[in-house]
Protein backbone atom coordinates (compact mmCIF):
# COMPACT_ATOMS: atom_id res chain seq x y z
CA UNK A 1 0.00 0.00 0.00
CA UNK A 2 2.84 2.65 -0.28
CA UNK A 3 0.85 3.71 -3.53
CA UNK A 4 0.73 7.39 -3.64
CA UNK A 5 -2.87 8.44 -3.64
CA UNK A 6 -2.70 11.79 -5.86
CA UNK A 7 -3.66 14.29 -3.01
CA UNK A 8 -7.14 16.11 -4.18
CA UNK A 9 -6.86 19.84 -4.82
CA UNK A 10 -9.00 22.28 -2.33
CA UNK A 11 -11.38 22.81 -5.21
CA UNK A 12 -12.40 19.25 -5.28
CA UNK A 13 -12.92 18.79 -1.50
CA UNK A 14 -15.71 21.65 -1.02
CA UNK A 15 -18.90 21.06 -2.05
CA UNK A 16 -20.04 22.31 -5.78
CA UNK A 17 -22.05 25.13 -5.44
CA UNK A 18 -25.31 24.73 -6.79
CA UNK A 19 -26.27 25.95 -10.19
CA UNK A 20 -27.77 28.66 -8.91
CA UNK A 21 -25.70 30.37 -7.00
CA UNK A 22 -23.01 30.66 -10.11
CA UNK A 23 -25.71 31.38 -12.64
CA UNK A 24 -26.64 34.36 -9.65
CA UNK A 25 -23.12 35.68 -9.11
CA UNK A 26 -22.31 36.03 -12.87
CA UNK A 27 -26.02 37.53 -13.45
CA UNK A 28 -25.15 39.80 -10.34
CA UNK A 29 -21.94 40.91 -11.74
CA UNK A 30 -23.35 41.32 -15.37
CA UNK A 31 -26.02 43.58 -13.03
CA UNK A 32 -23.23 45.59 -11.65
CA UNK A 33 -21.15 45.95 -14.77
CA UNK A 34 -24.27 47.10 -16.55
CA UNK A 35 -25.13 49.74 -14.71
CA UNK A 36 -21.73 51.12 -14.45
CA UNK A 37 -21.36 51.01 -18.41
CA UNK A 38 -25.06 52.58 -18.16
CA UNK A 39 -23.44 55.57 -16.26
CA UNK A 40 -20.38 56.17 -18.27
CA UNK A 41 -22.14 55.89 -21.52
CA UNK A 42 -24.96 58.58 -20.42
CA UNK A 43 -22.39 60.89 -19.29
CA UNK A 44 -19.73 60.91 -21.90
CA UNK A 45 -22.19 60.76 -24.51
CA UNK A 46 -22.98 64.51 -25.64
CA UNK A 47 -18.89 65.24 -24.52
CA UNK A 48 -18.02 62.23 -27.47
CA UNK A 49 -20.63 63.85 -29.87
CA UNK A 50 -20.31 67.88 -29.40
CA UNK A 51 -15.99 66.50 -29.55
CA UNK A 52 -16.94 65.10 -33.04
CA UNK A 53 -19.09 67.94 -34.18
CA UNK A 54 -16.45 70.34 -32.95
CA UNK A 55 -13.92 68.71 -34.78
CA UNK A 56 -15.96 68.42 -38.35
CA UNK A 57 -16.81 72.33 -38.00
CA UNK A 58 -13.13 73.18 -37.19
CA UNK A 59 -12.19 70.86 -39.90
CA UNK A 60 -14.60 72.97 -42.57
CA UNK A 61 -13.25 76.39 -41.65
CA UNK A 62 -10.12 75.07 -42.58
CA UNK A 63 -10.79 73.71 -45.85
CA UNK A 64 -12.70 76.99 -46.72
CA UNK A 65 -10.43 79.67 -46.44
CA UNK A 66 -12.71 82.95 -45.52
CA UNK A 67 -15.41 81.16 -44.77
CA UNK A 68 -17.09 82.58 -41.70
CA UNK A 69 -20.50 80.23 -41.18
CA UNK A 70 -21.53 77.42 -42.68
CA UNK A 71 -24.94 75.77 -44.09
CA UNK A 72 -25.41 71.71 -43.56
CA UNK A 73 -26.82 69.87 -46.51
CA UNK A 74 -28.56 66.91 -47.61
CA UNK A 75 -28.42 64.95 -50.71
CA UNK A 76 -32.23 63.84 -51.52
CA UNK A 77 -33.54 62.25 -54.44
CA UNK A 78 -30.54 63.69 -56.57
CA UNK A 79 -30.94 68.21 -54.91
CA UNK A 80 -29.08 69.73 -52.10
CA UNK A 81 -31.60 70.35 -49.58
CA UNK A 82 -31.57 71.58 -46.17
CA UNK A 83 -31.86 68.60 -43.32
CA UNK A 84 -35.52 68.39 -42.30
CA UNK A 85 -36.55 70.89 -38.83
CA UNK A 86 -38.04 67.49 -37.36
CA UNK A 87 -34.91 65.68 -36.78
CA UNK A 88 -34.68 66.76 -33.58
CA UNK A 89 -32.08 65.04 -31.74
CA UNK A 90 -33.44 61.24 -32.39
CA UNK A 91 -31.16 59.50 -34.70
CA UNK A 92 -32.46 58.79 -38.53
CA UNK A 93 -32.80 55.72 -39.41
CA UNK A 94 -31.12 56.35 -42.83
CA UNK A 95 -28.55 59.62 -42.74
CA UNK A 96 -29.01 61.12 -46.16
CA UNK A 97 -25.49 62.49 -47.37
CA UNK A 98 -24.13 65.85 -46.54
CA UNK A 99 -21.95 68.90 -47.52
CA UNK A 100 -21.76 71.97 -45.70
CA UNK A 101 -21.83 75.11 -47.97
CA UNK A 102 -19.60 78.14 -46.52
CA UNK A 103 -20.20 81.36 -46.89
CA UNK A 104 -18.04 84.73 -46.06
CA UNK A 105 -19.47 87.24 -43.39
CA UNK A 106 -21.70 89.33 -45.40
CA UNK A 107 -23.69 86.25 -46.84
CA UNK A 108 -21.80 85.59 -50.00
CA UNK A 109 -21.44 82.26 -51.21
CA UNK A 110 -17.58 80.65 -51.20
CA UNK A 111 -17.52 77.08 -51.65
CA UNK A 112 -18.63 73.66 -50.20
CA UNK A 113 -16.96 71.54 -47.99
CA UNK A 114 -16.87 67.49 -48.75
CA UNK A 115 -16.29 64.25 -47.13
CA UNK A 116 -15.46 61.84 -48.93
CA UNK A 117 -13.67 58.23 -48.54
CA UNK A 118 -11.55 56.05 -50.13
CA UNK A 119 -9.77 52.93 -48.91
CA UNK A 120 -5.87 53.70 -48.36
CA UNK A 121 -2.89 51.42 -46.80
CA UNK A 122 -4.38 49.88 -44.02
CA UNK A 123 -7.70 51.02 -44.08
CA UNK A 124 -10.35 53.48 -45.06
CA UNK A 125 -9.02 57.15 -45.17
CA UNK A 126 -12.13 59.10 -44.29
CA UNK A 127 -11.34 63.49 -45.27
CA UNK A 128 -12.92 66.33 -46.64
CA UNK A 129 -12.27 69.12 -48.70
CA UNK A 130 -13.20 72.65 -49.74
CA UNK A 131 -14.63 72.75 -52.94
CA UNK A 132 -15.14 76.17 -55.19
CA UNK A 133 -17.19 75.81 -57.79
CA UNK A 134 -16.95 78.97 -59.45
CA UNK A 135 -13.30 78.40 -60.12
CA UNK A 136 -13.30 74.76 -60.59
CA UNK A 137 -10.86 74.50 -57.52
CA UNK A 138 -10.09 72.42 -54.67
CA UNK A 139 -9.10 75.00 -51.83
CA UNK A 140 -7.85 72.78 -49.08
CA UNK A 141 -7.91 69.55 -47.53
CA UNK A 142 -7.95 67.39 -44.17
CA UNK A 143 -7.88 64.07 -43.11
CA UNK A 144 -10.58 63.11 -40.77
CA UNK A 145 -9.76 59.39 -39.70
CA UNK A 146 -7.16 56.99 -41.23
CA UNK A 147 -4.70 54.67 -40.17
CA UNK A 148 -1.72 55.16 -42.62
CA UNK A 149 1.35 53.76 -41.25
CA UNK A 150 3.34 56.00 -38.93
CA UNK A 151 6.34 58.29 -40.42
CA UNK A 152 5.39 57.43 -43.85
CA UNK A 153 1.71 57.34 -44.85
CA UNK A 154 0.47 59.68 -41.86
CA UNK A 155 2.75 62.41 -44.25
CA UNK A 156 -0.70 62.77 -45.80
CA UNK A 157 -1.84 64.98 -42.62
CA UNK A 158 1.55 65.80 -41.18
CA UNK A 159 3.89 67.31 -44.42
CA UNK A 160 3.13 70.82 -44.99
CA UNK A 161 4.34 70.33 -49.06
CA UNK A 162 1.84 67.41 -49.17
CA UNK A 163 -0.61 69.61 -47.40
CA UNK A 164 0.12 72.79 -50.03
CA UNK A 165 -0.93 70.69 -52.92
CA UNK A 166 -4.53 71.67 -52.29
CA UNK A 167 -4.47 74.81 -51.37
CA UNK A 168 -5.43 75.75 -55.35
CA UNK A 169 -5.57 72.70 -57.20
CA UNK A 170 -7.34 71.97 -60.52
CA UNK A 171 -10.38 69.67 -60.56
CA UNK A 172 -10.66 70.22 -64.64
CA UNK A 173 -9.24 67.72 -65.79
CA UNK A 174 -9.07 65.69 -62.86
CA UNK A 175 -6.45 66.09 -60.40
CA UNK A 176 -3.61 63.58 -61.22
CA UNK A 177 -0.52 62.28 -59.00
CA UNK A 178 2.93 62.98 -60.14
CA UNK A 179 6.30 62.25 -58.71
CA UNK A 180 8.19 64.83 -56.19
CA UNK A 181 9.05 67.88 -57.88
CA UNK A 182 6.99 66.90 -61.10
CA UNK A 183 4.22 69.65 -60.50
CA UNK A 184 4.22 71.16 -63.89
CA UNK A 185 0.01 71.65 -64.48
CA UNK A 186 -2.61 73.34 -62.08
CA UNK A 187 -4.28 69.76 -61.52
CA UNK A 188 -1.35 67.70 -60.76
CA UNK A 189 -0.59 66.49 -56.89
CA UNK A 190 3.14 65.65 -55.90
CA UNK A 191 3.06 62.56 -53.85
CA UNK A 192 4.82 61.98 -50.87
CA UNK A 193 8.33 60.19 -51.41
CA UNK A 194 7.53 56.63 -49.80
CA UNK A 195 3.92 56.54 -49.21
CA UNK A 196 2.67 56.19 -52.90
CA UNK A 197 -0.31 54.42 -52.13
CA UNK A 198 -1.49 56.75 -49.39
CA UNK A 199 -0.64 59.39 -51.41
CA UNK A 200 -3.10 58.24 -54.18
CA UNK A 201 -5.78 57.25 -52.06
CA UNK A 202 -6.07 60.87 -51.28
CA UNK A 203 -6.57 62.01 -54.89
CA UNK A 204 -9.04 59.14 -55.29
CA UNK A 205 -10.45 60.33 -52.51
CA UNK A 206 -10.62 63.84 -53.80
CA UNK A 207 -12.19 62.44 -57.34
CA UNK A 208 -14.46 60.01 -55.27
CA UNK A 209 -15.94 62.99 -53.99
CA UNK A 210 -16.24 65.18 -56.87
CA UNK A 211 -17.93 62.33 -58.59
CA UNK A 212 -20.65 62.45 -56.09
CA UNK A 213 -21.12 66.26 -55.21
CA UNK A 214 -20.25 67.92 -58.49
CA UNK A 215 -23.96 67.19 -60.30
CA UNK A 216 -25.78 67.97 -57.21
CA UNK A 217 -23.77 71.19 -56.86
CA UNK A 218 -24.32 72.37 -60.44
CA UNK A 219 -27.92 71.56 -59.90
CA UNK A 220 -28.35 73.58 -56.75
CA UNK A 221 -26.45 76.89 -57.81
CA UNK A 222 -28.83 77.18 -61.22
CA UNK A 223 -31.79 76.90 -59.13
CA UNK A 224 -30.44 79.64 -56.44
CA UNK A 225 -29.78 81.65 -59.19
CA UNK A 226 -32.78 81.18 -60.78
CA UNK A 227 -34.38 82.24 -57.53
CA UNK A 228 -32.30 85.37 -56.93
CA UNK A 229 -33.26 86.54 -60.60
CA UNK B 1 3.05 44.55 17.48
CA UNK B 2 1.47 43.82 13.85
CA UNK B 3 1.06 47.40 12.55
CA UNK B 4 4.99 48.02 11.70
CA UNK B 5 4.82 44.37 10.21
CA UNK B 6 1.52 44.79 8.05
CA UNK B 7 2.70 48.20 6.81
CA UNK B 8 6.02 46.56 5.72
CA UNK B 9 4.00 43.45 3.58
CA UNK B 10 2.37 46.35 1.98
CA UNK B 11 5.16 48.82 1.27
CA UNK B 12 6.84 45.21 -0.08
CA UNK B 13 3.55 44.48 -2.03
CA UNK B 14 3.76 48.20 -3.41
CA UNK B 15 7.75 47.70 -4.49
CA UNK B 16 7.68 44.94 -6.36
CA UNK B 17 5.86 45.69 -9.24
CA UNK B 18 8.32 48.60 -9.84
CA UNK B 19 11.11 46.96 -10.47
CA UNK B 20 11.95 43.73 -9.51
CA UNK B 21 9.05 41.57 -10.44
CA UNK B 22 8.30 44.33 -13.17
CA UNK B 23 5.91 43.04 -15.49
CA UNK B 24 7.47 44.06 -18.53
CA UNK B 25 11.31 43.99 -18.29
CA UNK B 26 10.83 40.81 -15.48
CA UNK B 27 8.10 39.03 -16.10
CA UNK B 28 7.15 40.00 -19.78
CA UNK B 29 3.79 40.18 -19.61
CA UNK B 30 1.48 42.48 -21.87
CA UNK B 31 3.47 42.44 -24.28
CA UNK B 32 0.87 43.99 -27.26
CA UNK B 33 0.57 47.26 -25.91
CA UNK B 34 3.73 47.57 -25.37
CA UNK B 35 5.15 46.88 -28.58
CA UNK B 36 2.24 48.45 -30.51
CA UNK B 37 1.37 51.94 -28.94
CA UNK B 38 4.61 53.13 -27.63
CA UNK B 39 5.90 54.88 -30.98
CA UNK B 40 5.91 58.16 -28.82
CA UNK B 41 5.86 59.10 -25.57
CA UNK B 42 2.56 60.35 -24.72
CA UNK B 43 0.86 57.25 -26.74
CA UNK B 44 2.55 55.46 -24.26
CA UNK B 45 1.93 57.20 -21.36
CA UNK B 46 -2.16 57.01 -21.71
CA UNK B 47 -2.04 53.32 -22.11
CA UNK B 48 -0.18 52.61 -19.72
CA UNK B 49 -2.33 55.12 -17.25
CA UNK B 50 -5.34 53.87 -19.08
CA UNK B 51 -4.48 49.94 -17.41
CA UNK B 52 -3.07 51.44 -14.41
CA UNK B 53 -6.73 52.51 -13.66
CA UNK B 54 -8.10 49.12 -14.87
CA UNK B 55 -6.10 46.96 -12.76
CA UNK B 56 -6.59 49.26 -9.56
CA UNK B 57 -10.13 49.41 -9.83
CA UNK B 58 -10.54 45.99 -11.06
CA UNK B 59 -8.09 44.52 -8.49
CA UNK B 60 -10.10 46.21 -5.39
CA UNK B 61 -13.49 44.83 -7.18
CA UNK B 62 -11.80 40.80 -7.05
CA UNK B 63 -10.43 41.42 -3.73
CA UNK B 64 -13.68 43.07 -2.04
CA UNK B 65 -15.53 40.16 -3.77
CA UNK B 66 -13.42 37.30 -3.40
CA UNK B 67 -15.09 35.22 -0.84
CA UNK B 68 -18.06 36.11 -2.79
CA UNK B 69 -17.78 34.18 -5.91
CA UNK B 70 -17.65 31.06 -6.32
CA UNK B 71 -13.95 29.56 -8.01
CA UNK B 72 -15.78 27.95 -10.76
CA UNK B 73 -16.92 31.15 -12.25
CA UNK B 74 -13.93 33.22 -10.82
CA UNK B 75 -12.37 33.96 -14.40
CA UNK B 76 -15.50 34.91 -16.04
CA UNK B 77 -16.72 37.09 -13.12
CA UNK B 78 -13.03 38.62 -13.46
CA UNK B 79 -13.27 39.17 -17.13
CA UNK B 80 -16.85 41.20 -16.50
CA UNK B 81 -14.93 43.31 -14.54
CA UNK B 82 -11.83 43.92 -15.94
CA UNK B 83 -14.17 44.88 -19.69
CA UNK B 84 -16.40 47.18 -17.56
CA UNK B 85 -13.53 49.03 -16.39
CA UNK B 86 -11.88 48.93 -19.82
CA UNK B 87 -15.08 50.64 -21.55
CA UNK B 88 -15.54 53.23 -19.05
CA UNK B 89 -11.96 54.08 -19.92
CA UNK B 90 -12.94 53.44 -23.57
CA UNK B 91 -15.62 56.27 -22.85
CA UNK B 92 -13.45 58.45 -20.79
CA UNK B 93 -10.39 58.87 -23.18
CA UNK B 94 -13.02 59.69 -25.94
CA UNK B 95 -14.96 62.27 -23.89
CA UNK B 96 -11.45 64.34 -22.52
CA UNK B 97 -8.81 63.31 -25.00
CA UNK B 98 -10.33 62.47 -28.53
CA UNK B 99 -6.68 63.05 -30.35
CA UNK B 100 -5.31 59.96 -28.04
CA UNK B 101 -8.12 58.18 -28.27
CA UNK B 102 -8.02 58.30 -32.27
CA UNK B 103 -4.10 57.44 -32.11
CA UNK B 104 -4.47 54.50 -29.27
CA UNK B 105 -7.47 53.31 -31.31
CA UNK B 106 -8.60 49.50 -31.23
CA UNK B 107 -5.52 49.37 -28.33
CA UNK B 108 -7.79 50.34 -25.90
CA UNK B 109 -10.81 47.84 -25.81
CA UNK B 110 -7.46 45.07 -25.84
CA UNK B 111 -6.76 46.24 -22.37
CA UNK B 112 -9.10 43.31 -21.74
CA UNK B 113 -7.37 40.78 -22.83
CA UNK B 114 -3.98 42.28 -21.07
CA UNK B 115 -2.61 38.79 -19.44
CA UNK B 116 -0.64 41.46 -16.79
CA UNK B 117 -4.57 42.50 -15.30
CA UNK B 118 -6.31 39.16 -15.04
CA UNK B 119 -2.60 37.71 -13.87
CA UNK B 120 -3.08 40.10 -11.13
CA UNK B 121 -6.62 39.07 -10.11
CA UNK B 122 -6.04 35.47 -10.41
CA UNK B 123 -2.72 35.21 -8.46
CA UNK B 124 -3.06 38.60 -6.19
CA UNK B 125 -6.17 40.37 -5.71
CA UNK B 126 -8.81 37.02 -5.44
CA UNK B 127 -5.98 35.70 -2.57
CA UNK B 128 -5.68 38.86 -0.61
CA UNK B 129 -7.58 41.88 1.30
CA UNK B 130 -8.40 44.94 -0.37
CA UNK B 131 -5.19 46.80 1.35
CA UNK B 132 -2.67 44.37 -0.26
CA UNK B 133 -4.29 44.03 -3.69
CA UNK B 134 -4.45 47.88 -3.66
CA UNK B 135 -0.90 48.09 -3.43
CA UNK B 136 -0.10 45.15 -5.39
CA UNK B 137 -2.08 47.04 -8.42
CA UNK B 138 -1.29 50.15 -7.99
CA UNK B 139 2.79 48.86 -7.79
CA UNK B 140 2.59 46.85 -10.31
CA UNK B 141 0.47 49.23 -12.12
CA UNK B 142 2.87 52.07 -12.17
CA UNK B 143 5.64 49.36 -13.53
CA UNK B 144 3.61 48.70 -16.77
CA UNK B 145 3.62 52.74 -16.74
CA UNK B 146 7.06 53.12 -16.49
CA UNK B 147 7.99 50.29 -18.97
CA UNK B 148 5.99 51.73 -21.36
CA UNK B 149 7.18 55.29 -20.60
CA UNK B 150 10.70 54.12 -21.41
CA UNK B 151 9.70 52.45 -24.96
CA UNK B 152 8.06 55.30 -26.19
CA UNK B 153 9.97 57.98 -24.92
CA UNK B 154 13.20 56.32 -26.37
CA UNK B 155 11.52 55.61 -29.53
CA UNK B 156 9.88 59.10 -29.69
CA UNK B 157 13.98 60.51 -29.70
CA UNK B 158 15.07 58.27 -31.58
CA UNK B 159 12.30 57.87 -34.17
CA UNK B 160 10.79 61.34 -34.29
CA UNK B 161 13.73 63.35 -32.94
CA UNK B 162 11.51 64.84 -30.59
CA UNK B 163 9.78 64.45 -26.85
CA UNK B 164 6.25 64.80 -26.19
CA UNK B 165 6.67 67.00 -29.80
CA UNK B 166 8.99 69.23 -28.73
CA UNK B 167 11.97 68.83 -30.80
CA UNK B 168 15.11 67.92 -29.14
CA UNK B 169 17.68 68.09 -32.10
CA UNK B 170 19.02 70.81 -34.48
CA UNK B 171 17.46 70.64 -38.24
CA UNK B 172 20.49 67.89 -39.21
CA UNK B 173 18.92 65.09 -37.56
CA UNK B 174 17.94 62.76 -39.42
CA UNK B 175 14.83 60.59 -37.72
CA UNK B 176 15.32 56.61 -37.70
CA UNK B 177 12.13 55.98 -39.10
CA UNK B 178 12.48 52.11 -38.38
CA UNK B 179 12.08 53.19 -34.67
CA UNK B 180 8.50 54.49 -34.75
CA UNK B 181 7.38 51.57 -36.62
CA UNK B 182 6.91 47.86 -35.52
CA UNK B 183 10.34 46.63 -36.33
CA UNK B 184 11.40 49.39 -33.78
CA UNK B 185 9.21 48.07 -30.45
CA UNK B 186 10.73 44.73 -30.56
CA UNK B 187 14.33 46.42 -31.22
CA UNK B 188 13.82 48.91 -28.51
CA UNK B 189 12.45 46.27 -25.69
CA UNK B 190 15.12 43.50 -26.64
CA UNK B 191 17.72 46.55 -25.99
CA UNK B 192 15.70 47.78 -22.59
CA UNK B 193 15.67 43.70 -21.90
CA UNK B 194 19.38 43.34 -23.01
CA UNK B 195 20.32 46.04 -20.61
CA UNK B 196 18.15 45.08 -17.60
CA UNK B 197 19.60 41.44 -17.81
CA UNK B 198 23.11 42.50 -17.73
CA UNK B 199 22.32 44.94 -14.42
CA UNK B 200 20.78 41.94 -12.68
CA UNK B 201 23.49 39.82 -13.47
CA UNK B 202 26.37 41.75 -12.40
CA UNK B 203 24.36 42.80 -9.12
CA UNK B 204 24.32 39.13 -8.51
CA UNK B 205 27.84 38.51 -9.21
CA UNK B 206 29.20 41.48 -7.24
CA UNK B 207 26.61 39.40 -4.14
CA UNK B 208 27.99 36.38 -4.44
CA UNK B 209 31.82 37.90 -4.58
CA UNK B 210 30.89 39.86 -1.22
CA UNK B 211 29.86 36.72 0.32
CA UNK B 212 32.56 34.85 -0.66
Amino acid sequence: MNEQVPQPTPLDLEPEPSSFKLIFTLGLVGLLSGLILAGAYLYTLPIIEANKAAALQRAVYEVLPGCAEFQTLELRDGRLLPPPETEGSGEQSDPAPRIFAGFTADGQLIGFAIQAQQAGFQDQIVGIFGYRPEQQLIVGFEVLESKETPGLGDKIMKDPAFIANFSALAVEPLPKLVKKGEKAQPHQVEAITGATISSRAVVRLLENGLDQWREPIRNYLSTQNAKDE
Amino acid sequence: MNKPIETSRTAEEFLKGLWRENPVFVAVLGMCPVLAVTNTAINSLAMGLATLFVLIFSSLLVSTFRNVIPKQVRITAFIIIIATFVTVVDFALAALAPDIHKELGAFIALIVVNCLILGRQEAFASKNPIGLALADATGMGLGFVFALFCLGALREILGSGTLFNFPLFGEGFEPWVIMILPPGGFFTLGFLLLFINWLQNRRQKQQTASMN
